[in-house]
């Protein structure tokens, strides 16, 4: 089988006396959507920001397309290709909503150091950075100052700037959050779609969600993984009925 | 046309008019006074760059504006007196042209703006104020204690520099000059606002985690717009040394930092025009208010205060509204 394209191989990080991560290891494979799902300070975020850049594991290795990118700064796991967003929107709340996607077309081109020329008016930017927008339906938005934009705007917004980066993987911090049920079901089919240019890790609260896209779930609880399964196998998994979806038997 | 581009036309024809307006009137005073507005809101729009569109607060921006200065007051005091500045391994001698000291004072302040970016850069707010503050009062006590180019006293330069094929010594010209100078570094200064240099900026400003997320640096862009706000500020203090034909280590107190600033803050922060109308706003109540109290700056502290409160965007932005800009 192939290699997968991100893997996590026994991370440990601990805040003290608090152990966010205990010897966590999951991996993403080509086309698929794993979710990893858990309660409340789980170490979900945590995992999360090991995986993407930003916080460094006591022990353990992240590799991304073949190679360790443990050492590697968020920065530089970006430029390889790994697409992220935020749980909490991390957007450029005073620029306009065609601004955000620009910039995230323009990390991608890898050349932001130009002075002269405005933005605007590259054509190839321009046409990523609408393409992007139009997938995610904000079109008609493209003109509107992000600070209004609704919050289930907010977060399509968020997918459309990982997109204009072409990304190898995405990790997208629950993207649903705060969604309505018709936007979690539109983002949901979107989502549906995407797995098959770039598999998705999807940190997810909305478990009708989960259960729709994800080909794998892995359940952290404490800091550990306690099962990695099939949609089906976590259902009937006992320890993760008892730990997770809080049912009795 | 929006409100905001049509007050910037009126401030900038309204600063070109005024002096025309002296010189035929022969009030050779008035246009220096002009002149003094020109330069000083240069230096604002060299740290309007850092602060407005990067967000960061220097408040240590008169070591650039002193290093112009005395990038000047050096190259044309051993002009003066006819000595080389050094001699060995080779020969530099003093200069009494412009171009070529506006180039050196360029080239300085870029340098030192490199190496206090790289270094104060690494921290931020409240500790990237004080950094820069220090470096700026470091500049301000080596120029105290170095005796052979006047310590305390300053440099005093008895002819202005000469700038080829115009007389600088009559105001109206060397007030042309600094126009010039000024109208050119403000469209360049709306180039790269609109660059995609500027919107990483700008973005990075607000969220440094997602221009990260994008594969850019935020360091790299700050330490960029820095070293460039920095030439702007040090060319205003080569052209300010020129017009007072005199550098002394005021030009590098941290009170000069904290004039540059009050220009971009009473004039709207990240404003384009917001540093020329502050430094209209300043020069017009020095001389109003300074001929009624020597305790001018009382007023001008209420007039700050009351901007700070009630009016975030300045002059521009109560006058010319929202323009989508942060107050």
């Amino acid at each position: 089988m192939a290699e997968p394209i991100l893997s996590v191989t026994k991370i440990n990080k601990s805040f003290g006396a608090l152990k966010a991560s205990i010897d966590v290891s999951l991996d993403l494979r080509v086309g698929e959507i794993h979710a990893l799902i858990g309660p409340n300070g789980a170490g979900k975020s945590t995992l999360i920001k090991q995986i993407a850049g930003g916080l460094q594991p006591d022990s353990g290795t992240v590799r991304f397309l073949g190679r360790d990118v443990t050492a590697l700064d968020t920065v530089q796991r970006a430029q390889m290709g790994l697409g992220r967003t935020f749980q909490i929107s991390a957007l450029a709340m005073e620029d306009s909503v065609l601004q955000n996607v620009m910039l995230g077309a323009l990390g991608a081109s890898g050349r932001p150091f130009r002075f002269l020329r405005p933005v605007l008016k590259d054509k190839a930017l321009r046409e990523t950075a609408e393409t992007a927008l139009a997938r995610v339906g904000l079109s008609e938005q493209a003109l509107m100052r992000t600070s209004d934009l609704s919050h289930g705007q907010r977060r399509q917004l968020e997918v459309a700037v990982a997109l204009t980066m072409r990304p190898r993987a995405f990790v997208m911090d629950e993207p649903m959050a705060g969604l309505g049920t018709s936007g979690s079901q539109r983002l949901t089919r979107f989502l549906d779609e995407l797995r098959h240019e770039a598999p998705i890790l999807l940190v997810e609260h909305d478990m009708d969600a989960v259960f729709a896209l994800a080909d794998r779930i892995s359940v952290l609880v404490y800091g550990s993984v306690i099962a990695t399964g099939t949609v089906d196998e976590i259902r009937a998994h006992p320890e993760v009925r008892r730990a997770y979806l809080g049912e009795e038997e | 046309m929006t409100r905001e581009t049509l007050f910037n036309a009126v401030l900038g024809l309204g600063l070109f008019a005024f002096p025309l307006w002296a010189w035929w009137a022969e009030e050779p005073f008035m246009i220096t006074l002009s002149t003094r507005v020109v330069i000083l809101a240069l230096a604002g729009v060299g740290l309007n760059l850092a602060l407005g569109l990067g967000g960061l607060v220097s408040l240590g921006h008169a070591a650039f504006f002193g290093i112009g200065g005395y990038a000047m007051g050096i190259l044309a005091s051993h002009a003066q007196s006819y000595t080389p500045l050094m001699e060995f391994p080779f020969v530099i001698e003093g200069t009494k042209s412009m171009p070529v000291i506006w180039l050196v004072a360029v080239v300085a302040s870029a340098l030192a703006a490199l190496v206090i970016g790289a270094l104060s850069l690494r921290t931020s707010g409240v500790y990237f104020i004080m950094i820069t503050l220090a470096f700026g009062q470091m500049l301000f006590y080596f120029a105290i204690s170095w005796p052979a180019y006047g310590g305390e006293d300053g440099l005093s330069i008895y002819v202005r520099n000469s700038f080829p094929g115009l007389n600088t010594l009559d105001p109206i010209q060397f007030f042309l000059i600094c126009y010039a100078i000024l109208g050119a570094v403000l469209l360049l200064s709306a180039r790269l606002a609109a660059s995609p240099f500027g919107l990483a900026l700008n973005a990075a400003r607000q969220t440094s985690e997602r221009v990260e997320t994008v594969g850019i640096r935020p360091y790299r862009l700050r330490l960029t717009v820095f070293v460039i706000s920095g030439m702007i500020t040090g060319l205003a203090g080569a052209l300010f040394a020129d017009l007072n034909r005199f550098v002394s280590p005021s030009m590098l107190s941290w009170q000069t930092s904290g004039e540059i600033m009050v220009f971009v803050i009473l004039g709207g922060v990240a404003r384009l025009f917001g540093p020329v109308a502050g430094a209209l706003l300043f020069i017009l109540l020095e001389h109003v208010l300074g001929g009624l109290s020597e305790y001018w700056h009382i007023y001008l502290g209420l007039l700050l205060l009351g901007v700070v409160l009630f009016a975030r965007g300045g002059v521009i932005g109560t006058l010319a509204g929202q323009g989508g800009k942060h107050g």
